[in-house]
């Protein structure tokens, strides 16, 4: 059994420089990659999406459909990967896990009153070991951002340690909602909790409020898993979320992330991206990439 | 002390904004003794790419909006160009017409414009049918725009060839990605400036400047790309047919810049034919 942290652990959280930030971000933007590293990288994106689809309409015929995509991304470009997971509300995992499951492709169930994450502790843990049972191999859970935002760092801290505990053997992803969080020096305190809390995973938002993974926010929060490792050798995952909807981006999300932690998470293991549409456009660019031919949205199923 | 003088940059027209080209290339075009009149982008695939993204958002939109809004909003090309036409006339000065001539053809050309903007809430109804058949169906086709156009202007072209080219296009609920001409850009990237102004929502018509040599692969191969309007001289007309097999783009050619007619629309619509079951009472004579 690991180690458990209690919120008087958790070292005093660094201040971020938000001009030095954007100054590095822009820098990943600019590197130069060239056609064969390009093709790479695509196909690593591919294989580090979460397929997700988190609406209140959501019905069994659209997961399937979803479910479907994740094992068959384009079945007329041979040797591609598959996604990582599937993204659902705990109502699906069943129907999902029992489509993708096959396909060694995980579950990943929203829980914890997802997306406002409104709803007291019981009822938080109740929805948590429904998707556990269900047969979910990762949980995304939302912190309390009111309670965060007032300073009540405890419960935040205590809150994700409890869940943490249900989740059993399935992989804790902690959404810190960071368009709600106003500052990155907020969005650095709310990483630390959230590691030091179990997580097995850090993730930057629901994809319900606008902005989601922007890189500063997403940098900020690669930074602070640096520090852990660098303090205790112990890796934690990234997952960014929501916005981001080009292959170009996604490429720029893996130079940040090859640069600021290293080749060791540069595999579905600790990076994932959380998106719907991007899937899609990555595809396109593959098959650009490999034609010459600009492609349609056309030619492509849905997601 | 004698002054230097400013040559405009005439920057491309994509979304509705006035880019430079991504490549940051530039070219100067010349009048017919040498003389630079203006810099001009030397616009590369990318921009095609842009362009024609930015154009498939634009459509829907523009082919839903009524048959007679959009009659209203070519009528305001017309009325803006009116009003600019002075502009027009020395431009094309610049380019070697003389004044009675460029007055000539800047009126022809508003004059076309409102001749396409009296079509857009009628061509649908001259050109759809109702077709008799055997079975108790009520049978009818009618237009719908074949999506994105994609534009290649006549080398010898100039404001009433593009507006000719143009104006049946977008008449007919498409967007367009236009490439100018390369020897006479100026007019297109003025007239740019005419439907910023004029109510034409943003990317329906995208125009860019540069080498056509480079520009017509990347847009008649593009698989968004729906159709194409190409003159029927150009040296790649060809080419052009080659590279739209692989989305079956349609590729159309029109002869002069003369015609003007109810095909020019209906080039780029597809007839689109619904079968209706109806009650067919006693084997009565068809009646809708």
């Amino acid at each position: 059994m690991l180690k458990a942290y209690n919120i008087n652990d958790l070292p005093s959280s660094p201040s971020v420089d938000k001009v030095g930030v954007e100054e590095r971000v822009a820098r990943f933007q600019s590197r130069s990659i060239k056609n064969q590293a390009k093709m790479q990288g695509l196909k690593m994106v591919l294989s580090m999406i979460d397929l997700t689809t988190l609406e209140g309409k959501d019905t069994p015929g659209k997961v399937r459909q979803m479910c479907f995509k994740a094992a068959h991304l384009h079945d007329a470009y041979p040797n591609l990967p598959s996604v990582a997971a599937v993204c659902v509300y705990p109502s699906m995992v069943n129907l999902a896990k029992s489509i993708v499951g096959v396909h060694g492709i995980n579950v990943a169930s929203v829980s914890t009153a997802f997306p406002s994450g409104q709803a007291p502790l019981e009822v938080k843990l109740a929805d948590t070991k429904f998707a556990v049972e269900n047969g979910a191999d990762e949980i995304d859970m939302v912190i309390s951002r009111g309670k965060f935002l007032g300073g009540e760092y405890a419960f935040v801290f205590d809150e994700i340690a409890a869940i943490k505990e249900v989740c059993g053997r399935s992989r804790l992803k902690v959404i810190l909602e960071t368009g709600e969080l106003t500052t990155l020096d907020n969005v650095r305190k709310a990483s630390d909790i959230a590691i030091y809390a179990g997580a097995d995973f850090i993730k930057t938002s629901t994809g319900k409020i606008q902005p989601a993974a922007t890189m500063q926010v997403t940098y900020t929060m690669l930074q602070a898993i640096r520090d852990y490792y660098d303090e205790t050798g112990k890796m934690v995952g990234m997952k960014p979320a929501g916005g981001i909807s080009n292959a170009k981006l996604a490429l720029h999300n893996l130079v940040m992330v090859k640069e600021v932690l290293g080749q060791e998470w540069l595999n579905n293991e600790w990076f994932r991206f959380g998106a719907s549409s991007l899937a899609n456009d990555v595809l396109m660019q593959i098959l650009k990439t490999d034609s010459g031919v600009y492609q349609s949205s056309n030619y492509f199923t849905l997601d | 002390m004698s002054r230097l003088e400013v040559l405009k940059t005439y920057k491309i027209f994509i979304g509705g904004k006035f880019p430079r080209t991504e490549s940051g290339r530039y070219y100067k075009a010349v009048n017919s003794k040498g003389v630079p009149v203006a810099n001009i982008c030397l616009s590369s695939r990318k921009d095609v790419r842009n362009a024609v993204q930015i154009a498939r958002k634009a459509q829907g939109p523009w082919q839903e909006r009524s048959a007679f809004n959009r009659g209203q909003i070519l009528y305001r090309i017309a009325e803006i160009l009116e009003g600019r036409s002075s502009q027009f006339v020395e431009e094309l000065m610049l380019q070697d017409y003389s004044k009675i001539n460029a007055t000539k053809e800047v009126e022809a050309a508003i004059d076309r414009i409102v001749y396409y903007a009296g079509w857009c809430d009628k061509f649908n109804q001259v050109s759809s049918s109702v077709n008799p058949v055997s079975s108790s169906h009520f049978n009818f086709s009618t237009n719908e725009p074949v999506g994105l156009v994609g534009l290649l202007l006549p080398e010898s072209s100039s404001l009433l060839t593009l507006v000719s080219y143009l104006m049946p296009i977008i008449a007919g609920g498409n967007s367009c990605v236009l490439i100018a001409s390369e020897r006479f850009p100026l007019t297109a990237i003025t007239f740019a400036e005419v439907l910023n102004t004029s109510d034409v929502p943003g990317g329906v018509v995208n125009i860019l400047t540069g080498a056509v040599a480079e520009l017509w692969s990347p847009l008649s191969t593009h698989m968004d790309v729906n159709a194409l309007s190409v003159d029927l001289k150009s040296p790649y007309l060809k080419d052009i047919q080659l590279a739209a097999v692989e989305n079956l783009k349609r590729v159309m050619c029109m002869h002069s810049a003369d015609e003007q007619g109810l095909v020019n629309i209906t080039d780029f619509q597809e007839l689109k034919t619904t079968w209706h079951p109806i009650e067919n009472i006693g084997g009565a004579s068809n009646s809708y």
